[in-house]
């Protein structure tokens, strides 16, 4: 047995039993938590699958970002909802159990029985890349070759924010998002707000312009400037905007739109919707790519900063 | 057996216990985070096949297609959540409860 395999298997056996964790923990915050760190166990695993442009999205919104949003509603829930209730029947718990055995096993066998040598387009996706002007077969595939879902995704984050802002209450509406109530001034957690974001922008900045030819990209840059964002707004030093704002709306829908637009172009222009001519790829994925960042971050910290609220719900909530 | 496989098993494993987190488990907030336990899983038996894909030919080292359908699921796995959550905070301001089913509690 080599030195990484048994590496492995420790990393194998914590993501286990740190998700048997989530599930039996007694607390909701610990279940969080847990939550919280078998997210990064798990970007561990992704690089060790040699998939580093997952990892990044993963430990930025797989753990940080999830993490953030299940602690701010943990910590809301009424004391009877922490303490332990009467579990589900033991019945339904036998056959949920052997239900859900049934599926892992089942997909246990499919892992052990997948084709030899494995189907790939991987060799088509290297042939194809240099007509992109990309280095980087990911983003390729993202922006170029599936640049359909990666349009319909960024679409599915504007519905997102469409559901959490019609979730506003009665009194709401046109005020700002009220779910990241900010802590006391002078603590440590202000210090950390000025001093982080200079570099956390920057970060997110190299991350969206290294994506064309390294690791990296549109998602995991917004990532990290949403979170930039919402640590400003948690420390109290920018406030989250009026959802009535139209710059904000603008932001939202600047990057699905301008997507949208060169794909109709590309019908005229390159004989196929979503299609780039190939003089122009690309300055058109990079442009594309800068419009998906900004609404991409916009978006992801506006799904953190929750529904608009009355500003004295503050004094209603438990 | 060859880490990929181990990481495999692992993700099969994830998803049965996303599963069952997500039938037994009483209160939504816990049941949000077995969902994310099994699309998890998902995504690491796809990142499996993917690893398997890339080491075919020299240079990647694993199947893009499968890294950027990964990639989007996130993203749209984190939106998801966030309305659950969304949903789960009106309850909550509602009714101060976590959890929908009043004939069952009654009963007990």
């Amino acid at each position: 047995m080599s030195a990484a395999l048994i590496v492995d298997l420790g990393l194998t056996l914590l993501i286990l039993g740190l998700g048997v964790w989530t599930v039996a923990a007694r607390s909701n915050n610990g279940a969080v938590v847990g939550y919280i760190a078998y997210g990064l166990l798990v970007a561990l695993v992704w690089v060790r699958l040699a998939a580093v442009d997952v990892a990044l999205t993963e430990a930025a919104i797989g753990s940080g970002l999830t993490g953030l949003l299940l602690l701010g509603v943990a910590t809301r829930l009424p004391r009877s909802a922490r303490l332990t209730r009467p579990p589900t029947g033991l019945g339904t718990r036998l056959l949920a159990g052997f239900l859900s055995a049934a599926v892992a096993g089942g997909l246990a066998a499919v892992v052990l029985l997948l084709p030899d040598p494995a189907p790939t387009l991987a060799p088509s996706v290297a042939a194809n890349l240099p007509a992109t002007g990309l280095g980087n077969p990911v983003t390729g595939v993202l922006i170029a070759f599936r640049a359909i879902d990666t349009l319909l995704e960024s679409v599915v984050l504007v519905f997102a924010i469409i559901g959490v802002w019609s979730l506003a209450p009665k009194d709401g509406w046109g005020e700002r998002p009220g779910w990241l109530r900010p802590a006391p001034l002078g603590s440590a957690l202000t210090l950390l707000a000025q001093l982080l974001p200079p570099i956390g922008i920057l970060v997110g900045i190299h991350l969206f312009w290294t994506g064309a030819t390294a690791p990296g990209g549109a998602f995991q840059g917004g990532a990290v400037l949403a979170a930039m964002w919402v640590l400003a707004m948690i420390a109290g030093l920018a406030r989250p905007p009026a959802v009535s704002r139209r710059w904000l709306r603008l932001m939202l829908v600047a990057g699905p739109a301008l997507f949208l637009t060169v794909g109709i172009a590309g019908i005229w222009l390159a004989g196929a919707f979503l299609a780039y001519p190939v003089a122009y790829a690309k300055p058109l994925i990079l442009v594309i790519e800068a419009a998906l960042t900004l609404s991409i971050a916009a978006a992801l910290g506006l799904l953190l900063a929750g529904p608009p609220e009355h500003p004295s719900a503050a004094e209603r909530q438990p | 057996m060859s880490s990929v496989t181990l990481f495999g098993l692992c993700g099969a494993a994830l998803v049965g216990l996303g599963l069952y987190g997500l039938i037994v488990l009483p209160g939504a907030l816990r049941r949000i985070i077995a969902f994310n336990l099994l699309g998890s899983g998902v995504f690491l038996l796809f990142g499996v096949i993917a690893r398997r894909g890339g080491g075919v030919i020299a240079g990647t080292g694993s199947d893009p297609v499968p890294q950027a359908l990964i990639i989007t699921g996130l993203v749209v796995a984190f939106a998801a959540t966030a309305l659950a959550v969304a949903l789960l905070r009106r309850l909550l301001q509602e009714t101060g409860r976590d959890d929908w089913d009043e004939d069952e509690r009654s009963d007990r």
